[in-house]
């Protein structure tokens, strides 16, 4: 499409999303050629995706194939691990493994939740007060103080305390404590990203002050973000079963693993270990996954 | 240096200030009839009434928030539903069983991190540094209550080695007259060895659990600033010159990495503070946490908001004093030049 003067070069267009990125990664995850496989380059990435892949398989399908979690058979209490009850029996002879199947759903999907949300409130509130600064800057930094000044599970027990408990009000309770890591992190690399001469452009270019912040700069300050919201999934799962445990938020007869371990932690001292050691090992495997993903990604990029 | 610790007194006057207005937004102001969630899920409307008129609240938001701010400025953080009692008070009585606890812990998750994340550090990319990595992210995602769990399944039920989770001292034994209020303290300065030797025993499991988990983030900490440390120019020159490589490793190495690991222990406390819910409930540990856990129970929101409102100061307090210690590990602080490091 020639009017007849010099065609200008093709430079791609260096305000798309995502055009960055092989930035914030690693040679060899952008696709760059290296000699050895990805599960040599990054072991601890490859084994965190295969577990969480399996949990995943478990959370969507494992409930059709296991028994209802919430059936009795006081017949059957206590019985251990067998090929019939692979996790054992509870104290109501109900199947710890069918009731540890039909958790994984509740679990991942609660532990995605809470690390997308944050992300999205976070990342959003972030980019604002970096990009923009002046009062708005500091009213947001000062509240994130305050609320990193209070160990973040302590925060989400209080939150959970006063709204009720509730599996919404967890998710909520959890997502805020988790909100100003995000929200620091973006604004940090949004402050470095405002400097760039491409954001000179789009200003240029005529767009106006919210769309250079958001289709812009936010784009391209997510790189870390995604890191942290692999770490955050694993902690709220922890956090998350750890709130179940003190009898806060997700409350029994509910399929929950902290809840699970928390109904079966008095067990342990009369000699039945499976009730609770088993639902307590699949939370710390999902988190451990989650761990493993955040920190081969994380070595590149934070 | 004393303007800088001045201004830094200043900030945390007014975190503590946030903390409590934030305490009381949770509390009061979020949706939830706190006379409701007051009363429990049996009462009836007159009980929930009494209960409104009790705490005052009824009164307008802003005469509640006044009542409010005045009490905990004169340290009075109300009664509790559950006790009758004063929560200021209990909360006192029950802060050296924590303390005890929080310091034994970060002793022994400091006792594993430094030496752990100095070896992996000057063994970088060896077996011992992925073994060192492998405890890290092991020690981040794990569930403190499962952990707990493990080791009382193990080391007192089947090894019978320490004493099961009741309390600090076996049923029976007299604790020591309090000085501190550290068992273990107390009673070697009263000289009663017996007793010291079963405070230990009783602390052993607990502090194993949180232990193990918070050596993770220091050792992480130690490795990561051990290696910038190793990889400067000042520690290039010493190696050309000839210094002795383990002096290099000490006084170039770990005196240069020594402000991020007091940052680390101090994350560390923090955690701790919250952590220590779940560990002393677990071992039926008589401090603020398992104080906390029974509030919790009973929807004690009187005794639930002093305990967060002290875990807020004492996390703020914390903060000052590692300030203090920056100052007196690093001279730029202390001269006021500005730090990069």
């Amino acid at each position: 499409m020639s009017y007849g003067g010099p065609v200008p070069p093709d430079y791609g267009d260096p305000h798309a999303p995502g055009e960055r990125a092989e930035e914030y990664l690693a040679p060899e995850i952008a696709g760059e050629a290296s000699a050895l496989p990805l599960w040599r380059r990054k072991p601890l990435l490859v084994v965190g995706a295969v577990i969480l892949g399996i949990y995943i398989v478990v959370a969507v399908l494992g409930p059709l194939f296991v028994g209802d979690p919430r059936v009795t058979d006081p017949a059957n209490f206590y019985q251990g691990p067998s090929w019939d009850n692979l996790f054992g029996t509870d104290k109501f002879g109900r199947d710890v493994f069918a009731r540890a199947v039909h958790a994984a759903r509740l679990d991942i999907t609660i532990g995605i939740l809470i690390a997308f949300f944050a992300m999205v409130i976070g990342s959003a509130i972030g980019v604002v007060s970096g990009y923009f600064g002046g009062w708005v800057d500091e009213i947001v930094m000062r509240l994130t103080d305050v609320v990193l000044a209070f160990p973040g599970f302590v925060l989400a027990l209080v939150l959970v305390a006063a709204i009720g408990n509730s599996i919404p009000n967890v998710v909520i309770a959890v997502t805020v404590a988790y909100i100003p890591y995000f929200i620091r992190l973006t604004r940090a690399q949004v402050l470095a990203e405002r400097e760039l001469e491409y954001v000179d452009g789009a200003k240029l270019a005529g767009n106006g002050p919210w769309r250079v912040a958001f289709r812009h700069v936010l784009p391209n300050s997510l790189g870390p973000s995604f890191v942290q919201a692999a770490l955050v999934a694993g902690w709220a799962i922890l956090t998350v079963a750890g709130l179940a445990f003190l009898g806060v938020g997700i409350r029994p007869p509910t399929a929950e693993w902290g809840v699970m371990v928390a109904e079966g932690a008095p067990d342990i001292i009369t000699g039945q270990w499976w009730t609770a050691l088993f639902p307590g090992g699949m939370i710390v495997a999902a988190a451990m996954a989650f761990q493993f993903i955040g920190d081969d990604l994380g070595a590149d990029v934070l | 240096m004393w303007r800088y610790l001045g201004k830094r007194l200043l900030v945390s006057v007014a975190t503590v200030v946030g903390i409590v207005i934030i305490v009381f937004f949770i509390v009061r102001v979020l949706p939830g009839d706190a006379a409701v969630v007051r009363a429990g899920p049996y009462a009836n409307d007159e009980k929930v009434q009494e209960i409104r008129e009790q705490y005052g609240l009824d009164d307008p938001m802003l005469v509640q928030f006044k009542d409010y701010m005045a009490d905990a400025f004169t340290g009075n953080l109300g009664v509790s539903i559950r006790t009758n009692g004063n929560v200021t008070e209990e909360l006192l009585e029950r802060l050296p069983a924590s303390l005890e606890l929080a310091f034994y812990s970060v002793l022994l998750a400091a006792v594993i991190g430094i030496p752990f994340g100095i070896v992996a550090a000057a063994r970088k990319g060896t077996w011992v540094d992925g073994a060192a990595r492998v405890f890290a992210v092991l020690g981040s995602s794990m569930a403190l209550f499962w952990l707990g769990l493990l080791l009382i399944y193990f080391l007192f039920f089947r090894l019978r080695w320490f004493p099961g989770p009741i309390d600090r001292l076996a049923v029976g034994t007299e604790p020591p007259g309090t000085i501190t209020g550290f068992y273990t303290i107390d009673a070697a300065l009263r000289g009663q060895f017996g007793v010291m030797v079963e405070a230990f025993r009783y602390l052993a499991l607990p502090v194993l659990t949180l232990g193990l988990v918070l050596a993770a983030p220091i050792l992480k900490m130690v490795r990561a600033s051990m290696i910038e440390a190793l990889e400067s120019e000042h520690v290039r020159t010493a190696k050309a010159i000839g210094v002795p490589y383990r002096q290099i490793l000490f006084r170039d190495g770990f005196r240069n990495a020594l402000l991020p690991v007091t940052t680390a222990i101090g994350i560390v406390f923090g955690y701790m503070l919250g952590g220590n819910i779940i560990v002393e409930f677990l071992f039926a540990w008589p401090g603020v946490g398992r104080y906390a856990y029974s509030a919790i129970q009973v929807n004690d929101l009187e005794a639930l908001q002093g305990f967060v409102i002290v875990v807020g100061v004492l996390y703020v307090a914390l903060n000052v004093v590692i300030d203090l210690v920056y100052a007196w590990i690093d001279p730029r602080i202390r001269l006021g030049t500005k730090v990069t490091a």
